[in-house]
């Protein structure tokens, strides 16, 4: 066994034997250079063309200015996952351009605009020098949009240079442009330029190609932010208050433009309503003031708005009010990184209070998750009358992912024990006349629930954080306090038997377990690959859900070994599970990572690997 | 809901021990349970049907009272200094209720300072009275942002640091009902009361109420005896339901009408100073003067019933949101087929 390294590694690689399909871009701009288009074009042609592509942004927190790459990875495999490398270097930024293109392996291509010059050109990558100022200057394109039009330069470099179907970046830059052919018309026009001068002026070095397949036919290219808003105004959101904050803006943003198309006004009046908080504190509340009076409610934010949202996290469990939070995870302590992924906020999201509070978390790890978690987390907020988290993060929720069309919900809404003036009565009629909000009626935890609006005369309580006794009145003996708390713990003990049971893929005989959740998985599927290669086959369990299931226990316990792969410093989902499997606790290991960047499948495997004992040459 | 008494009761049936609560577990003699008993009076002398109304409150002594009112409400006592927060969500959760929101001056003042200048921003409908006593009780005695300059506390010291003024703020925020009064003043917060009760937007009550157990001395400005000495009504304020068919008279000159939207009036007379309630930059000189002149005046110093409330901004739909049937709330097939056809 070795420790893996999948960049291209020959320097002297034939460029006649062509590598098809199978290579990353990588380019390198300034952010707020409008380079987005031309990466989202480049991405939507290739999918056209029905290889399985994917694209990782990896962008810096500022408005304009910064660097900025933004990596393209085309995979006859269908591995979607990051890459440690990239064959292929757009330097269109100069400010990081000799960085970039040492980071370049022996063999890669770099094309670059023809006025910039590396401080230590190398001799081993082809490099394709491009005159984007003269194409500028024949184009003249308006001073306001000349930034954006020199990116696709590259567009049209590279369209050239790989095979990519010209008429499917037309496609792409009219969907776009929302079909508006003059600003379409002035990209293409560049697009064209740097074509022909490529097919005239620089004669193919290298061997990178793209193919037309048949692998992405009935997909949609969508980010997990946009499929969550369309899911929550499918799960029936009514009211949604938020604050702005990297990375979930988009996904309000996603709500704001999908629910007037998909629950369209009527006389000029809505059924929702979206309002922007003074900040996640607010917004917190006001889901929670919404969520009591009877609608699905729900906010989304970051890891710094959890810290604010911490003691309406306890207020609504302990008072039991449905709300749903989206973390879109991003890199903390503190503000830290804002623009880069990790999944740094299990702990504080599953913990969210100041103790003896936890929380219903889900962990989509797909695009199609992403929009059916959307209504899940409705649902189990309502059933278990409680804050569901949902953690998705910046990868998910930012990036372009390929995934199948979703399908209109089979199920209804689940609204839960929700009583209304009727059913109040009936309820009464068949309980003995006996009334209170937190009496556990079923035996499952979860009592019954009023809303304002019951005309029912016994059908008001008074909420609140303080104690409380059955009927909601307040109490501060020692009694009611400890069976109230031990309802909530049998509640929690009803969640595991209604949350997502994990994913697992069990291989007979394997004595390495992997488990894993959410953004992570395409490398843990690509790692598995690589390990059974090298002769390690692995069973896999992704992790969908929190409170855990038996699944968890019973996978941990079939396996000799189980790797934790997550992307925190601290592994803080081998934290719980060493708590859900103390006897077992020994067997887990961390493969963990901290560093902003999507996971890789080449971390995957040579972690595990090394903690097998391989060691790196 | 008919109640079977001798009692008198109001014109939907109901007696004003209705609209009672819980015991009060406050101190004997504490200004909120005075403001506590004029809710009570207020709402079953308007026969407010109790299920109409939310009971909304933060943390302190003050949010402690919506269990001691309408025990047929729903009620939420939320965290400190957020109320405005949870209300402004239970207000677009279900525009038909009508929250009354009871804070105190650290709620207010102080933690939830922010959410209090953001919920009259908004125009959230409902009724925000601070039960303003200088002091924070349940903590001990310490001193609240509202304390005056110069108020002395047992184990807190001399305030040296300028009051926050809730009107002032009010005032600045664009809140179109703003008023203050004072717990020993039974009719005037009784009054105030039902004109705000009757308020379409965010109506603010600043009531000066004494805390009994840490500042009552006759000194503080926020004392019973201090307020009994130093009131002044700026106006005597009556309310009159438009149920009222008869004429209502008043004397051109010396009183002033100001109809709110449903058709109940405020009747203003007018006392030792010309003021016009209806003028907001007057009543923000008002409210610097009587800073600087250090006087208490109280009554109804700003009405404005011009602005859009939340919902009405919003276009919520007529139904409450929280009323929406699962047919409205999920889109059609053909929407939904649409909106994928565009990836």
């Amino acid at each position: 066994m070795t420790i893996i390294d999948t960049a291209v590694q020959s320097s002297t690689y034939d460029p006649h034997t062509p590598i098809v399909n199978d290579f990353t871009i990588v380019a390198a701009t300034e952010n707020g250079s409008g380079s987005q288009t031309a990466n989202n074009a480049l991405i939507r042609a290739i999918f056209k063309m029905g290889i399985p592509v994917s694209g990782k942004n990896l962008f810096p927190s500022n408005i304009q200015g910064l660097p900025t790459w933004y990596a393209i990875r085309v995979s006859k495999h269908g591995y979607t996952a990051r890459r440690e490398h990239s064959e292929i270097l757009i330097a269109f930024n100069p400010r990081t351009s000799d960085e970039d293109l040492a980071k370049l392996p022996s063999g890669g291509v770099c094309i670059h605009p023809a006025d910039l010059k590396f401080t230590t050109p190398r001799s081993d990558v082809v490099s394709y020098a491009v005159p984007v100022k003269e194409f500028i200057k024949e184009l003249n394109p308006p001073q306001s949009l000349r930034d954006y039009i020199i990116n696709m330069a590259y567009v049209g470099v590279l369209t050239e240079l790989l095979g990519i179907d010209r008429g499917q970046i037309e496609d792409a830059l009219m969907h776009h442009f929302n079909g508006k052919r003059k600003a379409v018309d002035m990209n293409l026009g560049m697009v064209d330029l740097a074509m022909n001068y490529v097919r005239t002026n620089l004669p193919k070095q290298d061997p990178f190609r793209v193919a037309a397949m048949n692998e992405t036919g009935g997909q949609i290219l969508i980010d997990g932010n946009t499929a969550a808003g369309i899911g929550a105004v499918v799960g029936g959101v009514s009211v949604v208050a938020w604050y702005p904050i990297t990375p979930s803006t988009s996904l309000v943003d996603a709500i704001t433009d999908y629910a007037p198309k998909l629950r369209p006004a009527e006389d000029g009046k809505v059924n929702y309503a979206i309002i922007q908080a003074e900040d996640e504190l607010a917004a917190a509340g006001i889901i929670v003031g919404a969520g009591w009076a009877g609608t699905r409610a729900m906010t989304a934010t970051s890891g710094p708005g959890i810290s604010l949202m911490n003691e309406f996290g306890g207020l609504a469990y302990f008072a039991e009010v449905p709300i749903v939070i989206w973390d879109i995870m991003r890199m903390g302590p503190s503000t830290g990184l804002p623009t880069r992924v990790s999944q740094g906020d299990i702990l504080s999201a599953y913990y969210l209070g100041h103790g003896d509070s936890r929380h219903v978390c889900l962990l989509p790890g797909s695009m199609q998750e992403c929009f059916d978690f959307a209504g899940v987390a409705f649902d189990l907020a309502e059933q278990l009358q409680t804050p569901v988290l949902v953690l998705s993060d910046l990868d998910l929720g930012m990036n372009n992912w390929m995934t199948k069309p979703f399908d209109y919900p089979s199920q209804p809404l689940n609204r839960g024990k929700v009583l209304h003036t009727e059913s109040f009565e009936t309820f009464l009629a068949e309980h003995n006349n006996q009334w209170g909000r937190y009496r556990d009626v079923d035996g499952d935890g979860v009592p019954y629930r009023t809303i304002p609006g019951n005309q029912h005369p016994r059908a008001a309580w008074l909420g609140r954080g303080t104690g409380h006794n059955e009927s909601a009145l307040y109490s501060e003996r020692n009694d009611d306090w400890k069976r109230n708390m031990d309802r909530l713990s049998h509640k929690h003990d009803t969640a595991r038997t209604l949350v997502p049971v994990p994913v697992v893929d069990s291989k007979p005989g394997a004595s390495v377990g992997i488990i894993a959740y959410g953004s992570t998985h395409d490398a843990v599927r690509e790692a598995r690959d690589y390990l059974r290669a090298q002769g390690v086959e692995s069973s896999y369990l992704r992790v969908r859900a929190l409170p855990f299931n038996d699944d968890i226990s019973q996978f941990v316990a079939q396996h000799a070994e189980v790797y934790v792969v997550e992307l925190n410093q601290d592994s803080q989902m081998l934290q719980l599970l060493c708590s859900h499997v103390p006897a077992l606790a020994g067997k887990l290991r961390a493969v963990n990572l901290c560093d902003g960047l999507p996971l890789t499948a080449e971390f995957v495997t040579n972690r595990i690997l090394e903690h097998r004992g391989v060691v790196r040459k | 809901m008919t109640t079977v008494t001798n009692r008198p009761t109001n014109r939907i049936g109901l007696t004003s021990q209705d609209y009672q609560g819980g015991t009060t577990t406050l101190c004997a003699g504490c200004g909120h349970n005075s403001v506590t008993s004029q809710i009570i009076a207020a709402c079953y002398d308007l026969s407010l049907d109790p299920r109409q109304v939310v009971k909304m409150s933060g943390i302190g002594c003050s949010s402690k009272t919506p269990a001691y009112f309408l025990g047929r409400s729903f009620g939420f006592n939320t965290l400190h200094g957020r109320m405005p927060s949870v209300t402004t969500g239970v207000a677009l959760a279900n525009r038909t209720l009508l929250p009354i929101g009871i804070s105190g001056d650290g709620d207010t003042g102080s933690i939830g300072f922010g959410q209090f200048k953001h919920m009259m921003r908004r125009n959230v409908s409902m009724v925000y009275i601070v039960e303003n006593n200088g002091v924070y009780g349940l903590t001990k005695g310490q001193h609240s942002a509202t304390a005056d300059v110069g108020q002395n506390l047992k184990y807190a010291g001399i305030n040296e640091l300028p009051p926050i003024d809730i009107c002032a703020e009010a005032l600045a925020a664009d809140c179109g009902f703003v008023a203050r009064s004072f717990a020993g003043d039974a009719k005037q917060v009784r009054e105030l009361l039902k004109a705000a009760l009757c308020y379409e937007g965010t109506a603010v009550i600043d009531i000066i109420s004494p805390c009994v157990t840490f500042n009552n001395q006759d000194a503080s400005t926020k004392s019973y005896t201090y307020g009994k000495e130093h009131e002044e009504r700026i106006q005597d304020i009556t309310f009159i339901p438009s149920y009222n068919e008869v004429q209502v008279d008043y004397e051109p000159g010396t009183e002033q009408m100001v109809r709110l939207h449903d058709g109940p009036m405020i009747k203003l007379r007018k006392l030792a100073r010309e003021y016009d309630p209806t003028d907001r930059w007057q009543a923000m000189k008002l409210m610097e003067e009587s800073r600087i002149a250090n006087e208490f005046v109280t009554g109804l110093l700003y009405i404005n019933e011009a602005r859009a409330t939340l919902p009405q901004m919003m276009n919520l739909s007529d139904t409450p949101l929280a009323y929406i049937n699962e047919t409205d709330l999920r889109p059609s097939r053909e929407a939904f087929a649409n909106v994928m056809s565009e990836f």
